[in-house]
């Protein structure tokens, strides 16, 4: 049976340009780009091509690229480097929404006695912007947002949070982990002084992230060590993963054209087939501010890991903010900010594109899904009773 | 993603005994939409007594609707005494086991059970002397000290994974600590009184710097002070305020408040803090 793969949020296949760009990276040229021999010497110009194209990506100079491990490694070097350099200040912004990489991370720094405010959303998910700028304040020593939601696809204005945090000096960073390689991003022409991504969410590996540091901006490195990255990131660089994120983010600035018509087409049209076909069926979050990649859909009165257990039947591979999918027991915190009721929150289901996936696969979850919903409803307590009420509310 | 036996996928899949029955002879509701399950359970008696049929309506996940089809299977042909001798432990046997995390399933099958019964025989399921513990899940005391005797659990996740109790806001958690310790304290007291384990003073020295490290000089440097431990002599700390925390007015406070009360619930409940001038 073929996958019908739908979660690209979680991760995406290495692309196979990127794949056959890293491959020589392992066995032929494993040179170690520090050393002083040509045969490390080549794979450092490599290195130099690669970061040269993740900084077009994000409209960036070369220079204010850091390789790191993964997003939550950028996303704690970011966050903990704007605090060492803000003596004194005691006030973290974030939202109620973030990645754990940074929701946890707050959380543990308001343990050790920061004052932590966590920006809340509405119903759609989006900031108040009067609520952030009413939360700016003198003892703030850092901002992060994300820039767009991984389980919602809302996207925050994050350009015009930066500029205010600005102005009143403060530094300000965004998880741009799911934003890079979906929606434009141009570092030029914004204020925001750091910005995390993840090798796995554009078709390169996993174990690969970056963190942007915009020039003139103070940096206390994460990872203390060796000369590596000038010094702001010690380790030996993981080269093929490096070279395969360069090779990505090209292929990611090709793409995003046909990320923005082909791929935006797919949802809208999985997203309206499925409303259409299952009553008592709600799509979480701003349908407008969003990725063009991202539908989260709730279906009322069943459980989300049963749906994705019996979608596994089809190998349609989504997820789910369900309690029971996440090993908490308590739905996921992104719809429980938003206030998705119970009902809701515990039957959403997320599905997450990316430029492979063909109408095929579309088709297959259209017609495949609702049959399943249907089951589990005949199953479920509560159907039967609300059922009725429900559909003449 | 879960690692589910054959079993528990079988009955997921294919659930046994789906529906309602009409005019049964015990039928029950447990669990909420708000706890993310919920099971109707429904049981006709036949002639000799015994248990003819069994229907359940499940709103969860796949191991929970995998142990109520499971539950009724095992219900079928049963009498109601004999029916209620099955525990949750039952269920998941019969399943072949369920994930850690995923035991509370069991549990609602067992409490639907009880409840179906209770309402066959027309008394009431109240237990008026039982107070909520976990207000996220309700949970009450009972229901936890249940829990704890018959899996023998000594942790509060282990608690969370049978009962739900604290998998929430996690503000009841030293309640149900406590529902634990006094579980095993009153079995204990019925083995004959338990001993403390005694620690050597050296034990105790390093158990009270590791303390100091761990517990407490982190948030007194975040306030500019510190703290030295000078001597240990019998269960008398002494210790001397560094930085901020010398001049401090409130230091006798962050004294006995803070300082003490880390050191007697990580090391020993007798320590006495004293300061001494450095």
């Amino acid at each position: 049976m073929k996958e019908v793969y739908l979660d690209n949020n979680a991760t995406t296949m290495v692309a196979r340009e990127v794949l056959d760009e890293m491959l020589p990276y392992f066995h032929d040229y494993y040179g170690n780009p520090s050393s002083m021999h040509s045969f490390g010497g080549q794979v450092a110009r490599k290195l130099a091509e690669a970061r040269q194209k993740i900084a077009s990506l994000l409209g960036a100079d070369p220079e204010e690229i850091i390789f790191t491990s993964c997003g939550t490694e950028s996303d704690n070097a970011a966050i903990m480097s704007a605090l060492a350099n803000s003596p004194g200040k005691n006030h973290i912004i974030t939202s109620r929404v973030e990645h754990p990489a940074v929701k946890v991370l707050c959380e543990h720094l308001a343990q050790k006695g920061y004052r932590v405010t966590m920006l809340s959303v509405d119903a759609e998910g989006m900031l108040d912007m009067n609520e952030y700028e009413a939360s700016l304040t003198p003892d703030t020593a850092v901002v992060s947002i994300m820039w767009a939601n991984n389980e919602t696809g809302v996207i925050f204005p994050v350009e015009d949070a930066a500029r205010l945090a600005r102005e009143r000096g403060i530094p300000f960073h965004t998880d741009a982990v799911q934003a890079a390689g979906k929606i434009p991003i141009n570092m030029k022409g914004n204020s925001i002084d750091m910005l995390s991504i993840s090798g796995h969410k554009l078709h390169a590996p996993k174990g690969i992230g970056v963190l942007y540091v915009r020039k003139g901006t103070r940096f206390s490195p994460f990872l203390i060590g060796g000369h590596q990255e000038k010094g702001r990131r010690g380790g030996t660089e993981n080269v093929p993963a490096i070279i395969a994120l360069g090779k990505a983010c090209e292929l990611a600035g090709a793409n995003m054209e046909k990320e923005n018509t082909h791929v935006r087409a797919l949802r809208d049209r999985l997203e309206s087939e499925l409303l259409k076909a299952v009553p008592q069926s709600k799509v979480n979050g701003n349908r407008r501010q969003r990725l063009p990649n991202t539908t989260n859909i709730s279906f009322e009165f069943i459980e989300g890991e049963s749906i994705l257990l019996l979608m596994d039947q089809f190998g349609i591979c989504a997820s789910s903010g369900s309690a029971c999918t996440s090993g908490s027991l308590q739905p996921s915190h992104v719809l429980r900010a938003m206030g998705v009721p119970y009902t809701m929150a515990h039957g959403s289901i997320r599905f997450s594109l990316s430029v492979y996936n063909t109408a095929e696969d579309i088709d297959l979850v259209i017609n495949e899904l609702p049959p399943i919903i249907e089951k589990l409803r005949v199953l479920s307590p509560y159907w039967a009773t609300t059922q009725g009420a429900c559909a003449t509310a | 993603m879960w690692e589910y036996t054959d079993k528990v996928r079988e009955h997921f899949l294919n659930p046994k005994n789906a529906g309602e029955i009409e005019n049964p002879d015990g039928v029950a509701e447990v669990g909420s939409i708000a706890c993310g399950d919920a099971l109707k359970l429904t049981f006709k008696l036949d002639e000799n007594k015994r248990i003819a049929d069994a229907k359940f309506k499940t709103f969860g996940c796949a191991s929970a609707i995998a142990s109520a089809s499971a539950l009724t299977e095992m219900l079928k042909g049963k009498t109601v005494e004999e029916a209620m001798k099955i525990t949750n432990q039952d269920i998941a046997d019969y399943l072949g086991g369920l994930p850690p995390e995923k035991m509370h399933c069991s549990v609602l099958g067992q409490e639907a059970l009880e409840k179906a019964i209770e309402s066959y025989r027309g008394v009431s399921h109240k237990k008026p002397d039982e107070e909520i513990v976990c207000v996220c899940f309700g949970v009450t005391d009972g229901e936890i000290e249940r829990a704890v005797r018959q899996n023998h659990l000594t942790t509060v996740e282990e608690v969370t994974n049978y009962t739900k109790a604290g998998g929430g806001c996690t503000n009841c958690h030293e309640k149900i600590q406590e529902i634990i310790d006094r579980v095993y304290a009153t079995q204990k007291t019925e083995e004959g009184p338990a001993e403390r384990p005694k620690l050597s003073n050296i034990q105790k020295i390093r158990m009270i710097e590791e303390t100091i490290e761990r517990e407490i000089r982190p948030s007194l440097k975040h306030d500019g002070g510190d703290i030295e431990l000078v001597d240990v002599v019998g269960n008398r700390v002494l210790v001397a305020m560094r930085g901020a925390c010398a001049t401090c007015q409130a230091s006798q406070a962050t004294m006995k408040g803070f300082v003490e009360w880390k050191l007697k619930e990580f090391v020993s409940p007798e320590l006495v803090v004293e300061e001494v001038a450095s």
